[in-house]
Protein backbone atom coordinates (compact mmCIF):
# COMPACT_ATOMS: atom_id res chain seq x y z
CA UNK A 1 0.00 0.00 0.00
CA UNK A 2 1.50 3.16 -0.77
CA UNK A 3 0.98 6.57 0.41
CA UNK A 4 -1.23 7.45 -3.07
CA UNK A 5 -3.85 4.97 -1.71
CA UNK A 6 -2.95 6.33 1.79
CA UNK A 7 -4.48 9.14 0.33
CA UNK A 8 -7.26 8.26 -1.71
CA UNK A 9 -8.93 6.35 1.27
CA UNK A 10 -8.48 9.23 3.77
CA UNK A 11 -10.51 11.23 1.09
CA UNK A 12 -12.97 8.73 -0.25
CA UNK A 13 -13.92 8.23 3.38
CA UNK A 14 -13.91 11.72 4.18
CA UNK A 15 -16.36 12.60 0.93
CA UNK A 16 -18.63 9.33 2.30
CA UNK A 17 -19.29 10.78 5.64
CA UNK A 18 -19.98 14.56 3.86
CA UNK A 19 -22.54 12.31 1.92
CA UNK A 20 -24.50 10.76 4.76
CA UNK A 21 -24.26 14.07 6.81
CA UNK A 22 -26.25 15.36 3.93
CA UNK A 23 -28.68 12.33 3.40
CA UNK A 24 -29.77 12.30 7.09
CA UNK A 25 -30.09 16.39 7.19
CA UNK A 26 -32.16 15.92 4.50
CA UNK A 27 -34.39 13.29 6.25
CA UNK A 28 -34.84 14.83 9.37
CA UNK A 29 -34.73 18.46 8.80
CA UNK A 30 -37.85 20.32 9.17
CA UNK A 31 -38.24 23.06 6.34
CA UNK A 32 -37.72 23.31 3.30
CA UNK A 33 -34.87 25.88 3.55
CA UNK A 34 -33.02 23.79 6.28
CA UNK A 35 -32.83 20.99 3.96
CA UNK A 36 -31.15 23.07 1.49
CA UNK A 37 -28.76 24.46 4.15
CA UNK A 38 -27.97 20.52 4.77
CA UNK A 39 -27.66 18.70 1.05
CA UNK A 40 -26.25 22.17 -0.84
CA UNK A 41 -22.94 22.80 1.22
CA UNK A 42 -22.25 19.31 2.04
CA UNK A 43 -22.98 17.20 -1.19
CA UNK A 44 -20.23 19.89 -2.92
CA UNK A 45 -17.42 19.10 -0.85
CA UNK A 46 -18.23 15.83 -0.90
CA UNK A 47 -17.98 15.80 -4.31
CA UNK A 48 -14.88 17.71 -4.59
CA UNK A 49 -12.87 15.24 -2.15
CA UNK A 50 -14.20 11.96 -4.07
CA UNK A 51 -12.96 13.07 -7.19
CA UNK A 52 -9.71 14.34 -5.93
CA UNK A 53 -9.14 11.21 -4.05
CA UNK A 54 -9.87 9.39 -7.37
CA UNK A 55 -7.42 11.40 -9.67
CA UNK A 56 -4.52 11.09 -6.89
CA UNK A 57 -5.20 7.06 -7.05
CA UNK A 58 -5.33 7.65 -11.15
CA UNK A 59 -1.86 9.35 -11.36
CA UNK A 60 -1.40 12.11 -13.85
CA UNK A 61 -2.91 11.37 -16.79
CA UNK A 62 -5.65 13.30 -19.38
CA UNK A 63 -8.43 10.96 -17.43
CA UNK A 64 -6.96 12.86 -13.95
CA UNK A 65 -7.30 16.36 -15.63
CA UNK A 66 -10.90 15.55 -16.92
CA UNK A 67 -11.71 14.40 -12.95
CA UNK A 68 -10.48 17.69 -11.93
CA UNK A 69 -12.07 19.67 -14.82
CA UNK A 70 -15.26 18.19 -13.30
CA UNK A 71 -14.67 18.99 -9.48
CA UNK A 72 -14.65 22.07 -10.40
CA UNK A 73 -17.64 22.28 -12.55
CA UNK A 74 -19.90 20.97 -9.63
CA UNK A 75 -18.14 23.69 -7.14
CA UNK A 76 -19.34 26.16 -9.62
CA UNK A 77 -22.33 24.82 -10.38
CA UNK A 78 -23.94 23.10 -7.44
CA UNK A 79 -23.92 26.37 -5.58
CA UNK A 80 -25.48 28.21 -8.18
CA UNK A 81 -28.37 25.75 -8.22
CA UNK A 82 -28.77 25.77 -4.69
CA UNK A 83 -29.53 29.51 -5.03
CA UNK A 84 -31.46 29.74 -8.01
CA UNK A 85 -33.16 26.81 -6.43
CA UNK A 86 -33.91 28.62 -2.97
CA UNK A 87 -35.04 31.92 -4.74
CA UNK A 88 -37.90 30.17 -6.58
CA UNK A 89 -39.13 28.74 -2.99
CA UNK A 90 -38.68 32.71 -1.45
CA UNK A 91 -40.91 33.50 -4.90
CA UNK A 92 -43.27 31.46 -4.53
CA UNK A 93 -44.28 32.39 -0.90
CA UNK A 94 -42.87 29.20 0.77
CA UNK A 95 -42.71 30.44 4.55
CA UNK A 96 -39.38 29.36 6.37
CA UNK A 97 -40.05 27.23 9.57
CA UNK A 98 -40.01 28.94 12.80
CA UNK A 99 -40.36 27.58 16.74
CA UNK A 100 -44.13 27.73 17.64
CA UNK A 101 -44.46 30.59 20.22
CA UNK A 102 -45.98 30.09 24.05
CA UNK A 103 -44.19 25.99 24.09
CA UNK B 1 -8.27 -1.70 -3.90
CA UNK B 2 -11.15 -2.60 -6.40
CA UNK B 3 -12.94 -3.82 -3.02
CA UNK B 4 -12.56 -0.38 -1.36
CA UNK B 5 -14.01 1.34 -4.64
CA UNK B 6 -17.03 -1.43 -4.22
CA UNK B 7 -17.03 -1.09 -1.11
CA UNK B 8 -17.63 3.07 -1.59
CA UNK B 9 -20.12 2.85 -4.62
CA UNK B 10 -22.40 0.20 -2.47
CA UNK B 11 -22.40 2.81 0.69
CA UNK B 12 -23.61 5.62 -2.10
CA UNK B 13 -25.78 3.06 -3.60
CA UNK B 14 -27.25 2.71 0.10
CA UNK B 15 -27.47 6.77 0.96
CA UNK B 16 -29.34 7.00 -2.53
CA UNK B 17 -32.58 5.36 -0.43
CA UNK B 18 -33.12 8.34 2.46
CA UNK B 19 -33.22 10.99 -0.86
CA UNK B 20 -35.55 8.48 -2.40
CA UNK B 21 -37.68 9.03 0.75
CA UNK B 22 -37.69 12.40 0.71
CA UNK B 23 -38.37 12.59 -2.97
CA UNK B 24 -41.40 10.54 -2.58
CA UNK B 25 -42.62 11.89 0.51
CA UNK B 26 -41.46 15.43 0.51
CA UNK B 27 -44.84 17.96 1.17
CA UNK B 28 -44.07 20.52 -2.07
CA UNK B 29 -42.27 19.53 -5.12
CA UNK B 30 -39.01 21.82 -5.00
CA UNK B 31 -38.26 18.97 -2.22
CA UNK B 32 -38.98 16.91 -4.57
CA UNK B 33 -36.22 18.68 -6.87
CA UNK B 34 -33.94 18.96 -4.04
CA UNK B 35 -33.92 15.24 -3.35
CA UNK B 36 -33.55 14.25 -7.27
CA UNK B 37 -30.59 16.82 -7.38
CA UNK B 38 -29.17 14.82 -4.44
CA UNK B 39 -29.30 11.85 -5.94
CA UNK B 40 -27.37 13.13 -9.32
CA UNK B 41 -25.14 14.33 -7.61
CA UNK B 42 -24.10 10.99 -5.96
CA UNK B 43 -24.36 9.12 -9.29
CA UNK B 44 -22.30 11.43 -10.96
CA UNK B 45 -19.61 9.85 -7.73
CA UNK B 46 -20.78 6.28 -7.86
CA UNK B 47 -20.01 6.29 -11.90
CA UNK B 48 -16.61 7.44 -12.06
CA UNK B 49 -15.89 4.94 -9.55
CA UNK B 50 -18.13 2.22 -11.67
CA UNK B 51 -15.37 3.43 -14.52
CA UNK B 52 -12.31 2.24 -11.99
CA UNK B 53 -13.98 -1.48 -11.42
CA UNK B 54 -14.60 -2.11 -14.86
CA UNK B 55 -10.94 -0.60 -16.01
CA UNK B 56 -12.42 1.81 -18.69
CA UNK B 57 -12.16 4.83 -17.10
CA UNK B 58 -11.72 7.24 -20.45
CA UNK B 59 -15.68 6.39 -21.41
CA UNK B 60 -17.18 6.81 -17.77
CA UNK B 61 -15.42 10.17 -16.76
CA UNK B 62 -16.94 11.23 -20.06
CA UNK B 63 -20.37 9.51 -18.78
CA UNK B 64 -19.64 11.63 -15.46
CA UNK B 65 -18.79 14.83 -16.99
CA UNK B 66 -22.63 14.51 -19.50
CA UNK B 67 -24.39 13.72 -16.02
CA UNK B 68 -23.20 16.65 -14.04
CA UNK B 69 -24.37 19.04 -16.34
CA UNK B 70 -27.53 17.69 -17.49
CA UNK B 71 -27.83 17.58 -13.50
CA UNK B 72 -27.38 21.35 -13.64
CA UNK B 73 -29.45 22.34 -16.38
CA UNK B 74 -32.28 20.16 -15.14
CA UNK B 75 -32.23 22.03 -12.15
CA UNK B 76 -31.92 25.42 -13.15
CA UNK B 77 -34.51 24.98 -15.49
CA UNK B 78 -36.89 23.93 -13.04
CA UNK B 79 -36.32 26.61 -10.55
CA UNK B 80 -36.58 29.19 -13.31
CA UNK B 81 -39.96 27.51 -14.56
CA UNK B 82 -41.19 28.15 -10.78
CA UNK B 83 -39.62 31.45 -10.73
CA UNK B 84 -41.76 32.95 -13.33
CA UNK B 85 -45.02 30.63 -12.80
CA UNK B 86 -44.91 32.37 -9.21
CA UNK B 87 -46.64 29.72 -7.07
CA UNK B 88 -45.88 26.17 -6.89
Amino acid sequence: MTVADILTIIFLVTGCFLFMTGSIGLVRFPDFYTRMHATGKSDTLAVLFCLFGVAIYHGLTLDSIKLVLIAVFVFIANPTGTHSICRAAFRCNIKPWTRKKGK
Amino acid sequence: MESFFLGVCLFLCLLVLPCLYRAIVGPTVIDRMVAIGAIGTKTLVILVLMGFLYKRIAMFIDISMVYAILNFISTLAAARYFEVKGEI
